[in-house]
């Protein structure tokens, strides 16, 4: 979870206090990822003994800035390509694995719900984005909706191989 | 805001124990067992499956253009298998449109005369049908140029003509198979996106059948076939 380097981005519009990293944090990820008061503040207490952040609590409100460090870190972040693939450790995967550790049949089943699950909840989705759509969402909103549409459908891909390469074997 | 619900009413489309097999005996093959299924007007539905999982076989009984081998199938409350081929026929001019991967456009008429035929071979008379083909043509958002002939359009909207000539009859189901199979991603987006605002405008009930997750995603419901059988649906 990239919580750290977020509130490192939020920072980099300005100098500002807990909650406000907060609320403009979770603005800018299109509303749909919540962050807890004491989580933020737990990561601010170590980007601040990091070095990456500095505190100012001389006034009403404990205020946060970037420090050049923190500046050179989140450069650092946002290009660093993630080149080293991580270990395909989803759950998803996890299920449909151990699922055929029980037998084809078995693991044909668990493909099966979860891409009934999984269309119901592109068609959620969809439907949500027809009534509500671009006109109310903001632009961070819609690029979260995409990443989640794209995200299901390539489950939903992988799910049909699955299935494809079971039947292959049969 | 929606002119036109799915309604509770005679279904537009109605499977009872529907089987459909090709050969006999050994060489028998089943393309469906025992598929039950209702669509109301204006309903959108969506079939999904791997190739040779009964699909299109379900679209071309839900048409008339295969007889079951076993079941009924009833659109619009009449079962298609007691019709004569000049009712099917009929059926199929005036209640069932269909849209294909392929555009099947004659290239040889314009934009709106291919629209108008339907229209013209149900006897309307060339004036009227010219007005109803101009108006389904703006229904789709094409309407410029209509005297152009097809070529002279992109692949996207040469779909759009295909289905204004699907819906220029006021039919009430279109079964539409890969309709964007030929088109690349803008505009299949934007056809489907067409398609799936029809019910609501027009009242027509679709039966899209598609690889496609995210094509799927616009439908009321989501029917998952497999091996010739109606193995979930999502809603």
């Amino acid at each position: 979870m990239a919580v750290r380097e977020g509130l490192l981005a939020v920072l980099s519009g300005g100098p500002r206090h807990g909650y406000q990293i907060k609320t403009d944090f979770e603005q800018a990820t299109g509303g749909v990822w919540r962050l807890n008061v004491g989580q933020v503040y737990t990561t601010l207490d170590r980007l601040e003994r990091d070095g990456m952040v500095t505190l100012d609590d001389s006034g009403e409100s404990k205020v946060y800035s970037l420090t050049e460090n923190g500046e050179q870190e989140l450069a650092r972040w946002w290009e660093a390509a993630p080149l080293d693939e991580a270990p395909p450790r989803d759950e998803l995967m996890l299920k449909v694995l151990t699922a055929l550790d029980r037998g084809r049949d078995h693991a044909l089943r668990v493909i099966e719900a979860h891409r009934t699950v999984l269309t119901s909840l592109l068609q959620q989705r969809r439907r949500r984005m027809r009534e509500e759509g671009p006109l109310t969402d903001s632009l961070a909103t819609q690029i979260v909706n995409d990443a989640l549409m794209l995200r299901a459908e390539s489950d939903l891909r992988w799910l049909d191989q699955c299935e494809a390469r079971l039947q292959a074997t049969s | 805001m929606s002119e036109h619900s799915p309604s509770t009413g005679t279904p537009v489309l109605e499977f009872m124990d529907v089987v459909k097999s090709y050969g006999s005996g050994t060489t028998e093959t089943r393309a469906l067992t025992s598929v039950d299924l209702r669509v109301a007007p204006g309903e959108f539905i969506a079939v999904m499956g791997p190739s040779g999982c009964g699909k299109s076989t379900l679209l071309h009984l839900a048409g008339g253009l295969e007889p079951v081998t076993a079941g009924r199938v009833l659109v619009n409350g009449r079962d298609v298998s007691e019709m004569s081929p000049a009712d099917l026929a009929t059926l199929r001019r005036r209640e069932v449109g269909y849209i294909f991967q392929r555009l099947n456009l004659i290239p040889s008429l314009t934009a709106v005369e291919n629209v108008m035929l339907p229209l013209e071979l149900d006897g309307t008379g060339r004036k009227e049908a010219r007005e109803r083909a101009t108006a389904a043509l703006q229904g789709v958002g094409l309407s410029h140029h209509l005297d152009r002939y097809p070529t002279e359009f992109s692949g996207g909207q040469q779909q759009r003509i295909a289905i204004a000539r699907s819906l220029v009859a006021q039919r009430s189901l279109l079964l539409a198979d890969e309709p964007t199979g030929s088109l690349d991603t803008v505009n299949s987006d934007e056809v489907i996106e067409l398609l799936a605002g029809l019910p609501a405008k027009f009242g027509t009930a679709i039966i899209l059948v598609t690889h496609e997750p995210r094509f799927a995603s616009w439908a009321d419901r989501v029917i998952f076939l497999r091996d010739g059988h109606v193995v979930d649906e999502s809603r």
